[in-house]
């Protein structure tokens, strides 16, 4: 090693951070590929930190807001390219979030003492959605406009307060400029301050406890149980996941980039077949089919009821399936991720199907 | 290359790889390359879109600024021993119709550290506020101050209803 290089080693202390590295080994066994997943979604983060500080230097929000798009998509440089990547990535980095948190419920990784990553990690989550909901009135185009019309009527159903709340969201009574001045405040300023500090939180805590390993090997003795070192050999294998994700992204966005659609009408009716991102599809699904079977407010009042009851029994798993309470605790835990993961499916399907 | 220094040159090679070890490197050499050159790659691929992203409006400005004529409507109303300020392409530049009835018109960027400089009227001077450059307002000339030149001068054509300037 050269002398500069020990001087800033030395001085960094990144003598103790490579030692923690060599120390921390990565379990294997047949899930091993599941793993991969947080390191994806923080992955597509990145992309999704980089493009939007990129947008940012074009975008105006207020009343420019669909022409400085309309600017970006079809007059600067590669701007189609920089917000097909920014969206793109916003899919895949919610998908791999939807794949990782699967996979943690399935291998029981929320298990004492990890209760907390599973928390965190439902916290970014929503943090991701929200980013989501808020990012794609940034446009403003016809698809955007309805798309936060419909979504700002969820808090309006909210008896008494619900109302009063959607208006303050939408800085008044109808969508337009004040409504996305406001989402861009909170997608560009408020939730990365959420998010980031969270995400922090969350990588600490998968530092301290490590990576949780399937029930069906921690009952192997921990002779038998096989690990790799975490430095260099997985992060070798994250950093290769992290190059497909990336010629992913980078496929999608060249091959499919998103359009801009007509400027937003206050006037003008919804489209036929308009229907929300694959991610909130099943919500949707499930209000439309609720609103059939029980027509009026009854309807969404009982959708929103199912979803903020499924909601709070998902987070608080951990409570329930606990390390060495009887089995059929975690048998039930089980049937219960299957049927979520079932039912999303279905509802997406079906809601695609519908449109 | 001599007949000797090919057979030298034939030689090595097959030692390399006769050479286990010699091998290894030059295993190691070519991977190294190989994997160097698909970073290069990577960072052009990805560098090269976020460059002319970053650059559109420097094209878009340069564009503008390559003008070589700008027509001014009206400017031969301008009253003597008065000045109007105007934009050269993206420039900020001064036309000047002095008490003699002459014109002369001028970058208004001022040669030291590029602030816009103001005609003074009762100096007949040009002045530049910031660091107290003076020019003379007949040539362009920098006469006192900080100033390491004269102002860039523009050639003038002062017709019926418009006044046009052209690059010198």
């Amino acid at each position: 090693m050269s002398k500069t290089q020990d001087y800033i080693v030395e001085r960094l202390g990144i003598g103790e951070v490579l030692a923690h590295a060599r120390n921390k080994t990565v379990p294997k066994h047949e899930y091993s590929f599941w793993y991969y997943w947080g390191g994806i979604s923080l992955f597509c983060f990145l992309v999704q930190l980089v493009s939007g500080i990129l947008l940012l230097l074009y975008y105006r929000p207020g009343p420019e807001a669909y022409d400085s798009v309309r600017q970006i998509t079809y007059e600067t440089h590669f701007g189609w390219l920089i917000r097909s990547v920014h969206n793109w990535s916003a899919s895949l980095f919610l998908a791999s979030v939807f794949i990782h948190m699967f996979s943690v419920f399935f291998m029981k990784a929320y298990r004492s003492p990890r209760e907390f990553g599973w928390f965190t990690g439902l916290g970014l989550l929503g943090i991701g959605m929200l980013f989501g909901f808020s990012g794609y009135l940034l446009p403003m185009d016809t698809l955007a406009y309805f798309a936060t019309k419909v979504g700002l009527d969820i808090p309006s159903s909210i008896p008494i307060v619900g109302p009063p709340i959607a208006n303050l969201i939408r800085g008044g009574l109808e969508v337009g400029e004040f409504t996305v001045q406001r989402f861009f405040t909170l997608h560009a300023v408020i939730l990365p301050l959420l998010f980031l500090p969270l995400l922090g939180l969350h990588l600490w805590l998968v530092q301290k406890h490590g990576n949780a390993v399937p029930p069906g090997e921690e009952t192997k003795p921990v002779a038998e149980r096989k690990s790799i070192p975490f430095f260099p050999n997985f992060v070798a294998k994250d950093l290769a996941m992290w190059l497909i994700t990336l010629n992913v992204i980078a496929l999608l966005a060249a091959l499919f980039p998103w359009q801009l659609g007509e400027m937003s009408d206050p006037l003008g009716s919804a489209p036929v077949g308009i229907h929300p991102e694959w991610y909130f599809m099943s919500q949707f699904q499930t209000l439309k089919v609720f609103g059939k079977l029980f027509p009026g407010y009854a309807g969404e009042a009982l959708g929103m009821t199912l979803f903020t009851v499924g909601i709070a029994l998902w987070a608080l798993i951990p409570f329930y399936d606990i390390r060495g309470a009887a089995s059929s605790r975690a048998k039930k835990a089980t049937y219960f991720g299957i049927a979520v993961i079932t039912f999303t499916i279905v509802m997406t399907v079906w809601g695609y199907l519908s449109v | 290359m001599s007949k000797k220094e090919t057979a030298a040159a034939a030689g090595t090679t097959a030692d390399e790889f006769e050479d286990e070890e010699a091998r290894e490197f030059s295993r190691r050499g070519f991977l190294k390359i190989a994997v160097g050159g698909a970073g290069v790659a990577y960072a052009g691929a990805i560098g090269y879109p976020i460059y002319r992203y970053l650059s559109t409006p420097v094209e878009k400005s340069a564009e503008l600024a390559a003008v070589k004529e700008v027509v001014l409507p009206n400017a031969d109303k301008l009253l003597k021993g008065s000045a109007l300020m105007f934009k050269f392409g993206v420039r900020p530049s001064l036309l000047i119709h002095h008490a003699d009835d002459s014109w002369i018109a001028l970058s208004a960027v001022c040669t030291h550290m590029g602030c816009t400089v103001a005609f003074n009227p009762a100096t007949a001077q040009i002045e530049c506020h910031c660091h107290g450059g003076k020019y003379d307002a007949k040539t362009g000339e920098n006469i006192s101050g900080p100033p390491p030149k004269p102002l860039k001068k523009f050639d003038i054509t002062v017709g019926q209803g418009s006044v046009t300037v052209r690059r010198a």
